[in-house]
């Protein structure tokens, strides 16, 4: 009894390592929050795929592609900050999803679910999983040198506009791979509580990412086995061993 | 370092396009600033600034706030749009030193973690590190520090530091001083000095702080939206200047278009005098 590992499982780990990763940028871009509310433009385009008959899983990618150039593009024009361009997006986006996702799919793309994975789905998952990997190792020293100082970076040689949207982009993609077990509404808990636990705990950014990370794919082990001994619904499960271990890291941080 | 040689290069293209500075004036001079104008929306913040930069000189720009500093500065790092023209010689490598302020702290990075960004980007080998952040007087202990922990004079050090990364020809520093007690500002300006003989750099830098300026600067800008003065410290930094440049700015603090009008009508006035 407890834990067996299925496509399903693996599936979520690569997933929680890079929500973990991508977390921890967007803690230190102040982005997190609303990188989780960025996850339901996911909505509309996974209610459409379901109409229309195709995967959800590429509807969610295309809405969060198209809404993450939007907001790029928004921002640039506008001078708002990101927050704010994605919380105009977002609303939008959720009102539209709402109206044009069948009901019954409805909840499942909000809080995610344990269906079947074929190992297709699987490899397809861990090749996106180790896109977004590579991304943040090859992007981290101008995503640095952008978060400390724009103008810093911009006269280092740095594409700061760039930057920033290649960012959006594998955020984006992060949240994709976040749906699919934890949903539109939860995706953003993975990408938040990790790097919050992460930041209790250090003060370099090597041992950032892979607390981050870390803490991100033990959620996901202890939110799995905990629902298979008890039959709870997955999603809301890591989500809450998420945040029994960021209450154990302030415990950690006060000795 | 492709790109950052690449960044460099577009720098020079634009530099050259307009074709106003033949290149053997570069033998002497490592920057030409021509009619230089900067609007943000209908204000105009800078006006027909013009300057020439010398090899190995200390270019101090002073003025009171809001006059304009730091906005010169993001020009000649082409980091906001502007009209006229700023040419910078061939060989130009720069390193810019922003505000303390400006920067973020609270990233979960040590000092190291930050210079490394910017040899990596640039190509520098991480002796380099080491060496720069021996030439401002950071050990390797304070290399480990969160730049979160750092005292406000060591983080001013590691902006240094990081400058000097890259080997550059030329330091733009913003208000290198600002919110550092009297003692720390000596020395970052005794820093300075050494720095410039050391390396062979060429120093930009902007001060409200009058009291250092005659014994640092080579060459001294007056800039109170136009430059008041330019040239010696000793010639340009007379009493008249100064009490252009510091008496009108607190009444035009506000920003009624009627007090504008003053502004406006004062600068016609000094013109003419």
């Amino acid at each position: 009894m407890g834990l067996t590992i299925t496509p399903a499982f693996l599936l979520a780990i690569s997933a929680a390592v890079a929500t973990g990763i991508m977390g921890a940028f967007a803690q230190m871009k102040k982005m997190t929050l609303a990188g989780d509310t960025m996850s339901h433009i996911a909505l509309p385009g996974i209610g459409i795929a379901i109409l229309w008959n195709i995967d959800p899983l590429i509807g969610a990618a295309v809405a969060l592609a198209i809404g993450a150039i939007f907001i790029w593009k928004l921002e640039k024009a506008t001078g708002l900050s990101t927050e704010t361009m994605i919380g105009v997006i977002f609303a939008s986006a959720l009102a539209l999803g709402t109206l044009v996702t069948p009901s019954e799919a409805l909840i499942g793309a909000l809080f995610g679910g344990t269906g079947a994975v074929s190992l297709m789905t699987l490899f397809t998952y861990v090749a996106l999983s180790l896109l977004v990997i590579a991304y943040a190792w090859i992007e981290r020293n101008r995503l640095i040198l952008t978060l400390f100082n724009a103008d810093l970076a911009n006269v280092t040689g740095v594409n700061v506009s760039r930057v920033n949207f290649l960012f959006l982009l594998a955020f984006a993609l992060t949240l994709v791979l976040g749906l699919r077990f934890l949903g539109a509404i939860l995706v953003g808990a993975l990408v938040i509580i990790p790097a919050a636990i992460g930041r209790q705990l250090t003060e370099t950014l090597p041992s950032f990412l892979f607390i981050s990370a870390g803490s991100s794919v033990l959620s996901v082990i202890f939110g799995y086995w905990i629902s298979a001994v008890y039959g709870f619904q997955l999603g809301p499960t890591v989500v809450l061993a998420a945040s029994a271990i960021f209450l154990v890291s302030l415990l950690k941080k006060r000795m | 370092m492709q790109k950052h040689f690449k960044k460099r290069s577009q720098l020079h293209s634009k530099a050259s396009s307009d074709g106003s500075v033949a290149s053997n004036e570069f033998v002497k001079h490592a920057l030409f600033v021509r009619d230089l104008n900067v609007f943000f929306g209908d204000h105009h913040v800078l006006q027909d600034v013009s300057f020439t930069l010398k090899r190995g000189e200390t270019f101090v720009i002073i003025g009171p706030n809001g006059s304009g500093k730091t906005v010169l500065l993001k020009s000649l790092l082409h980091l906001i749009p502007f009209s006229g023209s700023v040419t910078w010689s061939p060989d130009t490598r720069i390193g810019y030193v922003p505000q303390k302020i400006d920067a973020d702290r609270h990233l979960p990075i040590n000092l190291e973690n930050l210079l490394g960004a910017k040899a990596a980007i640039l190509g520098c080998s991480r002796k380099e590190i080491f060496s720069v952040s021996e030439d401002v007087g950071l050990d390797a202990e304070t290399l480990k520090t969160p730049v979160g922990h750092l005292s406000g004079g060591n983080f001013q050090k590691a902006l240094i530091a990081f400058a000097l990364l890259g080997d550059p020809t030329v330091i733009i520093f913003d208000e290198p001083t600002a919110s550092l007690d009297e003692l720390a500002e000596e020395h970052v300006y005794d820093l300075m000095d050494v720095l410039r003989k050391k390396r062979g750099l060429t120093i930009v830098l902007v001060s409200h702080d009058l009291s250092l300026v005659p014994a640092l600067a080579n060459t001294v800008l007056c800039l109170n939206k136009v430059a008041i003065c330019l040239g010696p410290p000793q010639e340009a930094l007379t009493k008249e200047i100064f009490a252009k440049l510091y008496q009108g700015p607190h009444k035009f603090y506000s920003h009624s278009s009627s007090h504008r009008k003053i502004l406006d009508q004062r600068h016609h006035d000094d013109h003419l005098e």
